[in-house]
């Protein structure tokens, strides 16, 4: 019996070498889910019918020797292959490509939209933490009643709503029979604001406009509910699952039988290890975000990404599809990418797993 | 939605730090606002929202041929050579105050109306009215390839290239005392009414020259300068655009003192917005909404009947289609009431012409006839067609003026099954469609046409003349020597009333060969609020808001 008894993995110290492997791994597989998505980016949109020479000259029509040399221009008369290329190639050089539409960088286009996005996404996750988070835990804690199947049942409508029957839903109560918030649009076109952040709560509270911020404010309430409901109600699920393994745990039933205060042990002893998979739920809401954000902003005539990609689509503005799907997968990955890896720094066992 | 007091003071204080030349100028309006204000009087800054339906795709008309983009420029911050009499088909001065016409048509002089001012802009105060330089500069660019501009913001100019007026137009000089000459290569007899289209917006070649000395020629496509009633201040991409009213404006400051176009894509909102006093004016209104619409007191609707048709063409080239009294026997069995009811639900009108009624003819057209299949029968038994089956191919694509060309052919194979005749319909996708039918693949097509400018012959020549019968852009393939003449000679005469006659003799003569049946004009609804007034509805579509005031 002398043997020495090995440490549970978890009570080790983190050898730097595993930490190392650990992150190298994890950028080892960005790198081909970045150039898969740059396969799916370019081809995809090709696939839609229509010619966006002809969609950018107009129902018009063109001259088969100008169509010919705007191809040219443009680069589409080259074989699929050598234009893929040539795209990759760009890109590895920081040049995300120019709209034939608007003749813009289409990264200057993407960065002077994607405040209005990150602003409602942002709102829309904090709206989904600020309920999700309290309502799962309660559910969890008051298992079985009525409470918690009314939470689950909505929660379950609220995951499945379309989003834009959502919206449209909420516009019409509250915009037009109620009349208590603004249809659409960012702030009252009263306001005369110069984008200085692009953030327009930030915005309008640097101009000296009474009413300005709570005019701003007032115009997200609903896209906020709206881009914020499916993950509220994930988050509210998730949050009650983790809580209910942990609430089972038996360093739980200790706290009770020392007689800890039923708050403290749910919310210092419980809820600090129930958050571990919900901090992963929230990481994967962003590609979710950002996916209802397009239709959210279409709703709502939000000048987001979502908004002027949906535009570029219909335009077959080949080089804002594709370049704007392709910055929006790098910002879904990169944050995916840092929830990994906080995900390690916080739970060892997933740095662990790959090793055993 | 007027403004705060307080605001507008704030919003001109604004302008003034960014514009410092013009301070004293709006120094003076910033004092006579402001005394309006505190004076307690009732007048308030006017502030007029009207819901767009989508971005413009450049702040240049020369560069587009989207509606939204000349909607939110040519229409505001433009002008062009001549106009139309708003409401009227007659061409009358806008910043040409007379024009002469050569006697072969090949040249025409244009003298300028002086003292026209343009915009100020960020970047640009300008020294001088316009002048022919601006005309010249706006004309060159699109037409000579070596126009230092030409290829600035893409080259592509849908409108001046799509309409061939580069092998049109020789030469557009500067002439004397304040005169512009346009020399073509051959006679254009509807030139003066394609000067009236967007494209045909006079830019500021000052302002051209001196942004292509800064090197940002790109700017002139990017913050626009021109004559027009309101001036551009603000543009943010997919969500709103702000102009202020010219005060210098030419032919009187415009009512309004401030124009706010906000782009909201969704009909269903944009009517809410409407509801909830968030908008004044919303551009397409969703057909599902108009019954609504009609029913809100705080809401109504301007119509206008579209200079458009929905028709369907025979493949005269296709026997027994080569027969006219087959083609007359197959359009007297189709039911066109049925199919205004069912398919366009209130949103269009019976067509018996196939150019729109109203601006072109004098007298109330004549309700369409009603479907006589009985007669019908008759009639291709006398043409000795006993079995026929017809391949109908509908236009993939709605359009106000044809909004389902499947279901429309649905009904009209409905009809002909009654006399005895079977068809096929043939959906495709519109590329397809567009080539398939141009080189004769159909039977019968359900196409339709819509009015670039308010002339009769460049309405009917496209799609009925003997050219397009050759290019393929008339689907029926008919050609009558006569019904070319009747057009060429109506577009050069110089008295409406002979003119008037040419069209009906030209008529006459599609009714007796029908190589195409209208089925449909549509009806354009623009909705606002009671408190819009003097809004003028434009048959060619289109929100312009010079003289429109709010009560």
């Amino acid at each position: 019996m002398g043997g020495e008894v090995p440490a549970h993995p978890a009570l080790r110290p983190f050898p730097r070498q595993t930490l190392f492997r650990f992150f190298i791994t994890r950028f080892g597989m960005v790198v081909p889910t970045f150039f898969g998505v740059t396969v799916v980016a370019f081809f995809l949109i090709r696939l839609i019918p229509g010619d966006p020479i002809e969609l950018l000259v107009g129902e018009r029509g063109i001259a088969p020797e100008r169509h010919a040399y705007l191809l040219k221009e443009f680069g589409y008369d080259r074989p699929l292959w050598q234009q893929y290329l040539g795209f990759v190639h760009n890109l590895l050089n920081g040049d995300f490509g120019t709209s034939i539409v608007s003749r813009e960088p289409v990264l200057s286009e993407f960065l002077t939209l994607f405040p209005a996005t990150i602003e409602l996404s942002f709102m829309a996750l904090f709206f989904a933490l600020a309920i999700g988070l309290p309502v799962g835990i309660l559910a969890a804690v008051r298992r079985g009643t009525v409470f918690d199947h009314t939470v689950m049942g909505i929660s379950l409508t609220g995951y499945s709503m379309p989003i834009f029957w959502w919206g449209l839903l909420l516009i019409i109560l509250f915009s037009g029979t109620l009349g208590w918030t603004p249809v659409s649009g960012r702030i009252s076109v009263l306001y005369y604001i110069e984008p200085t952040t692009g953030f327009m709560l930030i915005d309008s509270l640097l101009i000296d406009e009474p009413g300005a911020f709570k005019s701003a404010l007032r115009h997200l309430i609903l896209p906020t509910i709206v881009l914020g409901t499916i993950p509220l109600a994930v988050i509210a699920r998730q949050t009650r699952s983790a809580m209910l393994e942990v609430l089972g745990e038996d360093y739980i039933r200790t706290a009770h039988a020392k007689g800890l205060a039923p708050m403290r042990i749910i919310g210092i002893h419980a809820l600090r290890n129930a958050l571990i998979p919900v901090i992963t739920t929230i990481g994967l809401q962003t590609g979710v975000l950002l996916a209802g954000a397009i239709l959210t902003e279409t709703i709502f005539a939000w000048p987001g990404v979502g908004n002027w990609l949906i535009n570029s689509i219909y335009r077959r503005d080949y080089p804002s599809v594709q370049g704007g799907i392709l910055l929006v997968a790098c910002i879904v990955i990169t944050v995916n990418l840092l929830v990994d890896l906080a995900y390690g720094l916080i739970n060892p066992r997933i740095r662990h797993a790959g090793k055993s | 939605m007027a403004k705060q007091p307080s605001l507008a003071c704030r919003h001109i204080e604004r302008k003034l730090r960014e514009r410092p030349r013009v301070r004293i100028r709006y120094f003076l309006l910033a004092i006579l606002f402001w005394a309006a204000f505190t004076g307690g009087a009732a007048a308030q800054v006017k502030t007029l929202v009207f819901c767009s339906e989508e971005s413009p795709d450049t702040l240049n008309p020369q560069l587009s041929f989207r509606q939204a983009t000349f909607d939110a420029t040519s229409r505001q911050v433009y002008d062009r050579l001549v106009a139309y009499e708003p409401g009227k088909a007659e061409i009358v001065p806008a910043l040409a105050t007379s024009w002469h016409v050569s006697e072969d048509g090949l040249r025409y002089e244009f003298r300028l109306r002086p003292h026209v001012p343009f915009h100020k802009a960020r970047h640009f105060t300008p020294s001088r009215p316009l002048a022919a330089e601006d005309v010249v500069f706006s004309f060159m660019r699109q037409l000579d390839p070596r126009h230092p501009y030409h290829q600035v913001s893409g080259g592509t100019y849908p409108y001046f290239q799509g309409l061939g007026l580069p092998k049109i137009i020789k030469s557009v000089t500067a002439g004397d005392n304040g005169t512009v000459i346009f020399e073509l290569d051959s006679p254009y007899p509807a030139f003066l009414s394609i000067l009236v289209l967007d494209f045909a917006s006079i830019l500021s070649a000052e302002y051209a020259d001196a942004m292509l000395a800064a090197g940002t020629p790109e700017r002139v496509d990017m913050e626009p300068v021109g004559t027009g009633p309101f001036q551009m201040v603000q543009h943010q991409r997919d969500a709103l655009i702000r102009y202020v009213a010219h005060p210098d404006y030419w032919r009187g400051k415009t009512p309004l003192d401030n124009l706010v176009f906000t782009i909201t894509p969704d009909a269903t909102i944009r009517f809410q917005k409407l509801r909830d006093r968030e908008c004044h004016v919303v551009a397409n209104p969703d057909p599902a909404d108009i019954p609504a619409m009609t029913l809100d007191g705080d809401v109504k609707l301007a119509r206008q009947v579209g200079m458009d048709v929905g028709y369907l063409a025979f493949n005269t080239t296709k026997p027994p289609l080569n027969d006219p009294r087959v083609r007359r026997a197959l359009a007297m069995a189709i039911d066109r009431e049925a199919i205004l009811e069912k398919i366009y639900q209130g949103i269009g009108r019976p067509a018996t012409t196939m150019a729109p009624a109203g601006l072109w003819s004098r007298g109330k057209p004549p309700p369409p006839p009603a479907a006589d299949p009985e007669g019908a029968k008759r009639l291709l038994a006398k043409a000795g067609v006993t079995k026929l089956e017809i391949d109908i191919w509908p236009s993939p694509v709605g359009k106000t003026y044809l909004p389902d060309a499947r279901r429309t052919a649905e009904m009209i194979h409905e009809d002909w099954l009654k006399i005895g005749v079977d068809s096929r319909i043939i959906v495709t996708t519109g590329r397809d469609f567009i080539k398939q039918t141009m080189v004769g693949q159909h039977d019968a097509a359900l196409f339709g046409w819509i009015a670039e400018t308010l002339d009769r012959a460049l309405f009917l020549a496209p799609i009925l003349g003997c050219e397009a019968a050759k290019s393929g852009a008339n689907r029926s393939y008919w050609c009558n020597g006569k019904f070319d003449r009747l057009l060429d000679e109506a577009a050069r005469a110089k008295n409406p009333s002979e003119r008037e006659t040419l069209y009906a003799l030209a008529q006459a003569v599609l009714d007796e060969e029908v190589p195409i049946l209208p089925i449909a004009h549509s009806i354009n609804f623009t909705p606002m609020r009671n408190e819009v007034v003097n809004y003028r509805t434009s048959p060619l579509g289109g929100h312009y808001f010079y003289g429109v005031d709010l009560k």
